[in-house]
Parts: structure tokens; C-alpha cells; sequence
């Protein structure tokens, strides 16, 4: 069976430790989305994939669903070292900021009603939304530029049924993607 | 305890994860329809602030599981609704990433990459949406949003700067 699991080609292989080092960095250094740090901590400083390995990784957790870094610790965790690879790698990425988190959950419990932190959280919050719109347009320009093409349909059936017609995800995703990868079946 | 929020964040979130396609940020218009509009768990207000502390919070987006989780049903709610939303997916991405590479070059295999982009972008288009609409009561904070995306997006700033500004203009009392 392990013989159908690629061998890392990169020189350089990570140790457990190393493993788990290496994503507790990226999980307390990543602001707004982890994955930027962690292809500079992979490709960049370390070494252990090059850009085209860490590419195809990033591919494939982007895919697959649920938290697509969450997906990256497992995918990377699991080629470098198996199942206590992939188990070293998630609990350095989710360790530290689950306790940052709660730290903050127990603060906002008690004092979320402060006058000072709603407003300081009410001016974060409106920036959140408009950095999220950023990084949907960056996503968005190069499907859009296809001009009349099934894609970009698909993308506002989605919005529209989940922003404005308010549907339970499920079925959107239910309706939507089979006719989706249909559609990218018959042309590309 | 009643156990029964635990119950229904275990299932909500488990059940949840295997559609975010794109990611968490595809799944928040979903979690804003259940938290706030069919369970009342917390206001619109609550769930916009949630957000933004899980964006100022390092680590990964998906820590505003946690957050909810934690408001429904204390530490047990936060460890059931973080451990549903991460479990199911990591076990699947363990078994996908064993056999991947076989099907590196079949033609269903890149259809499926490529129709999921679509429907991703989509739902992440429509979180913004959700979420400038929670998070947006004033006109001056919607020109806030306009501006945080019109920056992000054409430099290659910190976003902890722009928080750092949202913040400020909150604090003293421009929204």
C-alpha cells in the first residue's frame, strides 16, 4: 500500500518535532488566512517542497472541503510523516490559536458589552467584510475575464441563492456543483 | 449541563464542514443563517463581532467555530463545535492525500477541481454579503468596508493595519 504514496523528492524531510514546530509558527504568524505563511515557511525557508509540490498540495486542500489550511496540515502532515504526521501538523496549527481564541471568548463573555470594545469591534468588523470582498475579487478577476462563460454563472447562482434567496447550503451545493463539474467536463 | 446544544453543534457543524467548499469563509453565510436567524443563538451584531475577533485572532478562519461554539455551550461547546468542524474533513483529506496523486492526470479529476472553483467563489462572494450587512449600520461604516477592499485590494498592505484603522475610527465614534 505505501508504495503508492509518493515519497517526499525534496531533499530535506521534517522530523515529527520540526513538523509540529513548523506549523505553530505559521498558525501564530498567519493574520486573515494561514496559508500565505505557510508556503513561506514550506517552500521558502525550509525547503521541504518546491513551489510546484506546494502548489499541487494547495490544490488539493482547496478542494477538498471544510478549512482549507486545516486540509494543508493534514495533506503535507500525512506525505511527511504518516498518520502522526498529519496529526503533529494539525495540532501545531490549531493548538495556539484555539487558546488565543478562547482567552478572547471568555473576554468578550464578560466585557462585550463594554460601550469602548463594541465600537472598537464594530470599525474591525466593517474593515473584516471589506477585506473579505478583496479576496473575492482578487479570486474573481481571472474567471470573470473568460467573458461569456458557464463559470462565472455558476459563481452568482451561488451568491444568489445563498446571500439573497437565503437556501440552506447543502442545497445549493447539492444543485449546483454536479451541474458545475458537468459543465467543466464538457468544456473546459 | 443540557446536553442537547452539544448535540446540535456536533451535528451542525460535522455536517456543515463536508459543503464548505472554499473553505470557512464559504460556510459563514450558512452559520449566520442557523445561529442567528433559526437557532437565536445571538444577534446579527454578536455574529459580526465574532467574526471580526476571529480575523484580529492569528491561526486559521475557521477558529469562529470556536467562538460560537463557546457562546452556545461554554468550553464543551467550543471543544464540540471545533472538533466536528475539523474532524470529518481531516479525515477525509487524510484518505484523499494517500490516493491523489493516482489520479493526477484523469480527466474527472480536474473537472471536479475546476466546477468547484465556481460554486466556492460564489459562496464566499455572498459571506461578504452576510457579513457587511451585519457588521454595516451606518453609512460612514459601509464607505469603511468600500475602503478596506478598495485598499486591499489593490496594495499589498498588512491586513492588521486596516483592523488597526477600523479600529480606531470605531473607537472613537466615527461609526
Amino acid at each position: 500500500m505505501s508504495d503508492s504514496v509518493s515519497p517526499a523528492p525534496a531533499a530535506l524531510r521534517p522530523s515529527l518535532s520540526e513538523l509540529f514546530l513548523a506549523f505553530v509558527q505559521v498558525s501564530l504568524s498567519g493574520f486573515g488566512g494561514a496559508l500565505p505563511w505557510a508556503r513561506r515557511m514550506i517552500v521558502d525557508k525550509r525547503g521541504w517542497m518546491t513551489a510546484e509540490e506546494f502548489n499541487e498540495v494547495f490544490a488539493l486542500s482547496q478542494f477538498l472541503p471544510g478549512p482549507n489550511v486545516i486540509n494543508f496540515s493534514v495533506v503535507f502532515g500525512q506525505r511527511f510523516g504518516g498518520a502522526a504526521g498529519a496529526a503533529v501538523a494539525l495540532a501545531g496549527l490549531l493548538g495556539p490559536p484555539l487558546i488565543i481564541v478562547m482567552v478572547l471568548a471568555v473576554l468578550y463573555d464578560r466585557y462585550g458589552d463594554l460601550a469602548a470594545l463594541t465600537r472598537i469591534l464594530a470599525g474591525v468588523a466593517a474593515a473584516a467584510a471589506g477585506l473579505l470582498i478583496a479576496v473575492v475579487a482578487k479570486m474573481a478577476a481571472p474567471l470573470f475575464r473568460k467573458g461569456l462563460h458557464w463559470a462565472p454563472l455558476v459563481a452568482i447562482l451561488a451568491f444568489i441563492g445563498v446571500a439573497l434567496m437565503h437556501w440552506p447550503l447543502p442545497w445549493v451545493f447539492v444543485a449546483l456543483a454536479p451541474l458545475s463539474i458537468a459543465l467543466a467536463w464538457v468544456r473546459p | 449541563m443540557n446536553s442537547s446544544p452539544l448535540v446540535a453543534l456536533a451535528g451542525y457543524f460535522a455536517l456543515l464542514s463536508l459543503f464548505a467548499v472554499g473553505g470557512a469563509n464559504a460556510a459563514i453565510p450558512e452559520m449566520h443563517r442557523v445561529a442567528v436567524e433559526a437557532m437565536h443563538w445571538m444577534s446579527d451584531r454578536q455574529f459580526a463581532d465574532m467574526f471580526a475577533i476571529a480575523q484580529v485572532s492569528p491561526g486559521p478562519n475557521v477558529i469562529i467555530v470556536t467562538l460560537i461554539g463557546y457562546h452556545v455551550a461554554g468550553l464543551a461547546g467550543a471543544a464540540v463545535a471545533t472538533a466536528a468542524m475539523c474532524g470529518p474533513t481531516c479525515v477525509l483529506a487524510f484518505v484523499v492525500a494517500r490516493t491523489w496523486d493516482r489520479f493526477k492526470e484523469a480527466r474527472w479529476r480536474m473537472a471536479v477541481q475546476a466546477g468547484l472553483v465556481p460554486v466556492s467563489l460564489g459562496l464566499i462572494g455572498a459571506s461578504c454579503f452576510v457579513l457587511a450587512r451585519a457588521a454595516d449600520h451606518t453609512a460612514v461604516a459601509g464607505l469603511l468596508t468600500a475602503a478596506t477592499a478598495l485598499v486591499a485590494f489593490a496594495t499589498r498592505i498588512n491586513p492588521l493595519f486596516l483592523f488597526a484603522a477600523g479600529a480606531v475610527l470605531g473607537l472613537t465614534g466615527w461609526l
